[in-house]
């Protein structure tokens, strides 16, 4: 169990939807994964046609649907599509993401930082999406942000805590949870940023693109765990050499 | 981009003859980011074992970066009046055929029946006339455009900066602009009179449009009109050239092939599915993070098998012609052939199929009227 936005959650795991194959997984990742919390693109919120539902009809009404203001170009254009997505959706949870670059999908974090700052004003949810920069993710606490979620390694990259050096002194020094979003590939990955500290992760491609994204969901929603409680127990260190052993004493102290 | 181009010329002319064995071209798959010289290698693979490794390689990267999603769009012709004698087109003006356009209520019409096929996305195009279509004809037509679609996007002729900024204004996302060639001799060959004549004007398009905060540039060859290979690679390399200068903005390659147009021209070059497929396949691996389209020109089948590749937008349900969708029309009329004829639900229906997903909303409505 853990409190963010004003809510008590049980799962730590957050999923986005924009690349699943199909929106009707998102109720089976619900109900067999407990994932509580679906970020959407703001884009994509479309009417229903003939061909397709809209995809805020897949969400089920006891999760939190957390809007997504990608593609958006400065803060301006996140401010305006917070709103938009505050209105279709009735949410104000809002995942602040503006993309310095569509090639690495880095985002901007100083846009960012002045979405935030109306965002909250406003009374929004506000979780910006970051690049690992401490002095930010202060920043943005300050402003009264509810969580900042850093990106573990570049979006879509599967390369998991890249950034490991960057994220240990955000998870040490804010006292907002931090969410590791973009570059967790694999549960294992997903275990580490837990290992380390996060309150929660953001996994997208790695499920939407697996053959099977509940069982991925699923197989997430463990790793979570494990690596959330593992950090409860408090890891054991590494050591570079053995430890001395006991019967060894006696003789060193001669 | 004129320079950059030049010196993308040079690396293309030193590996033109150049094809890579099959230990290096695996060696150059294996690689993250690729350089100049590794792409030419690429476009001039014939092996196909190899091209089957750059599929494998495609499908990955294009699943990393798009998701499982195939974005639908369809053309809108509002006007077929042209004064450009471009040779191989069925709009040119060398050609004698009937001309018309659409008036805001023929348009809303056609919108109407757009809309109604779930579309919500749509390109609008005319021929280049700025006497029957002007700038304030296009722009009346995206402004009746936007409050029917979340997307919208021009396929006009070149404009000025500040006629962007209008359109941009009013909430127009994204410009398609086909270089048609970017061999410079042969275009001059091929355009033989009219406004289009400036290579340059029109090779700067996609900038003067992004400048002024359109999202979306798709550029582009129309293959055969001179050498595919160099064509491809000249795209290529325009599509990166605007994604480094426009780092914000999606850009967008399609590599349309030669489509018979009913002007009795015959193109040089012939360019066949492997080569066409080899083409999308070193785009997508070249530039993992660009959207690649593909329109009804191409049949059905093909379509289909590329689609879980490397394809993120397609094109359904499409009519080159003027009015087309409301009312039935001679295709023949068209701007040029369209193949792919299923309609907006059969394509819906093989996209499903194959694991994707149609997503028909790709921006949100009113956010471009910043
Ligand atoms: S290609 Fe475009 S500019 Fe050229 S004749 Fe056709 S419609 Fe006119």
């Amino acid at each position: 169990m853990f409190k963010i936005g004003g809510r008590i959650l049980k799962s730590r795991l957050f999923v986005g939807t924009g690349k699943l194959p199909d929106y009707s997984l998102i109720e089976k990742m619900y109900s067999e994964a407990k994932v509580e919390v679906f970020a959407v693109a703001v884009r994509r919120i479309g009417p229903n046609t003939k061909h397709t539902k809209n995809v805020l009809e897949y969400i089920p009404k006891d999760a939190i649907t957390m809007v997504n203001t990608s593609g958006a170009m400065n803060h301006k254009e996140a401010v305006k599509i917070a709103q938009i997505g505050r209105e279709l959706t009735s949410s104000d949870w809002v995942k602040v993401e503006i993309e310095k670059d569509t090639k690495y999908l880095f985002p901007d974090n100083y846009e960012t930082l002045k979405a935030c700052e109306i965002l909250v004003k406003e009374g929004f949810k506000v979780f910006p999406y970051i690049y690992p920069d401490l002095n930010i993710a202060k920043e943005l606490e300050q402003i009264g942000v509810e969580a900042v979620m850093p990106l573990g390694s570049p979006i879509g990259t599967n390369k998991g805590i890249g950034c490991e050096v960057l994220l240990k002194p955000i998870i040490n020094e804010v006292k907002i949870p931090v969410i590791i979003d973009a570059g967790i590939g694999r549960p294992s990955h997903a275990a580490h940023a837990m290992e380390l500290g996060a309150d929660a992760v953001l996994i997208n491609t790695a499920i939407a693109t697996s053959s099977d994204p509940v069982k991925m969901a699923v197989a997430f929603s463990k790793a979570v765990e494990a690596g959330r409680l593992a950090f409860e127990v408090g890891l054991l260190k590494e050591y570079e050499y053995a430890q001395a052993s006991s019967p060894l004493d006696e003789f060193i102290k001669g | 981009m004129m320079e950059y181009l030049k010196e993308a010329l040079e690396v293309y002319s030193q590996y033109e003859n150049y094809i890579p064995s099959f230990d290096e071209a695996r060696e150059i798959l294996i690689k993250e980011f690729l350089d100049k010289s590794d792409l030419v290698k690429l476009l001039n693979i014939e092996d196909e074992r190899l091209i089957r490794i750059m599929a494998k390689k495609a499908k990955k990267l294009t699943e990393a970066n798009f998701g499982k999603v195939i974005m639908l769009f369809a053309p809108l012709y509002i006007s077929n009046f042209c004064q450009n004698g471009c040779t191989y087109c069925g709009f040119s003006n060398l050609k004698n055929c009937p001309r018309e356009r659409l008036e805001r209520e023929q348009m809303e019409i056609e919108m109407k029946s757009l809309k109604d096929e779930g579309i919500d996305s749509v390109i609008i195009l005319t021929g280049e006339d700025r006497v029957n279509s002007d700038f304030e004809y296009i722009k009346s037509a995206c402004s009746v455009a936007v409050d029917y679609f979340s997307e919208v996007s021009i396929e006009v002729y070149p404009l000025l900066e500040n006629e962007y900024e209008e359109l941009a204004k009013i909430g127009v996302v994204g410009i398609t602009i086909y270089q048609e060639t970017y061999q410079k001799d042969d275009y001059e060959k091929l355009h033989l009179f009219g406004p289009k004549k400036d290579y340059e004007f029109r090779l700067l398009t996609p900038e003067r449009a992004l400048k002024t905060g359109f999202h979306e540039a798709c550029v582009g060859p129309l293959l055969g009109l001179s050498h595919p290979e160099k064509d491809a690679f000249c795209a290529i390399l325009h599509a990166e050239y605007l994604m480094n200068k426009f780092p914000k903005a999606e850009i967008s390659l399609s590599f349309p092939r030669f489509r018979d147009a009913n002007t009795g021209f015959k193109p040089s070059y012939l360019v066949s599915d492997k080569e066409y497929i080899k083409f999308l396949l070193a785009a997508r691996i070249y530039l993992p993070r660009v959207g690649i389209v593909i329109s009804t020109r191409e049949r059905a089948a093909l379509r289909d098998a590329l689609m879980d590749i490397c394809i993120t937008k397609m094109s359904a349900g499409s009519k080159t012609t003027v009015g087309g969708y409301a009312t039935s029309k001679d295709e023949k009329l068209g701007q040029f052939e369209i193949d792919d004829s299923r309609s907006v639900s059969e394509i819906v229906n093989v996209i499903i199929q194959k694991g994707l997903r149609p997503e028909f909303t790709n921006w949100v409505k009113g956010v471009g009227k910043l």
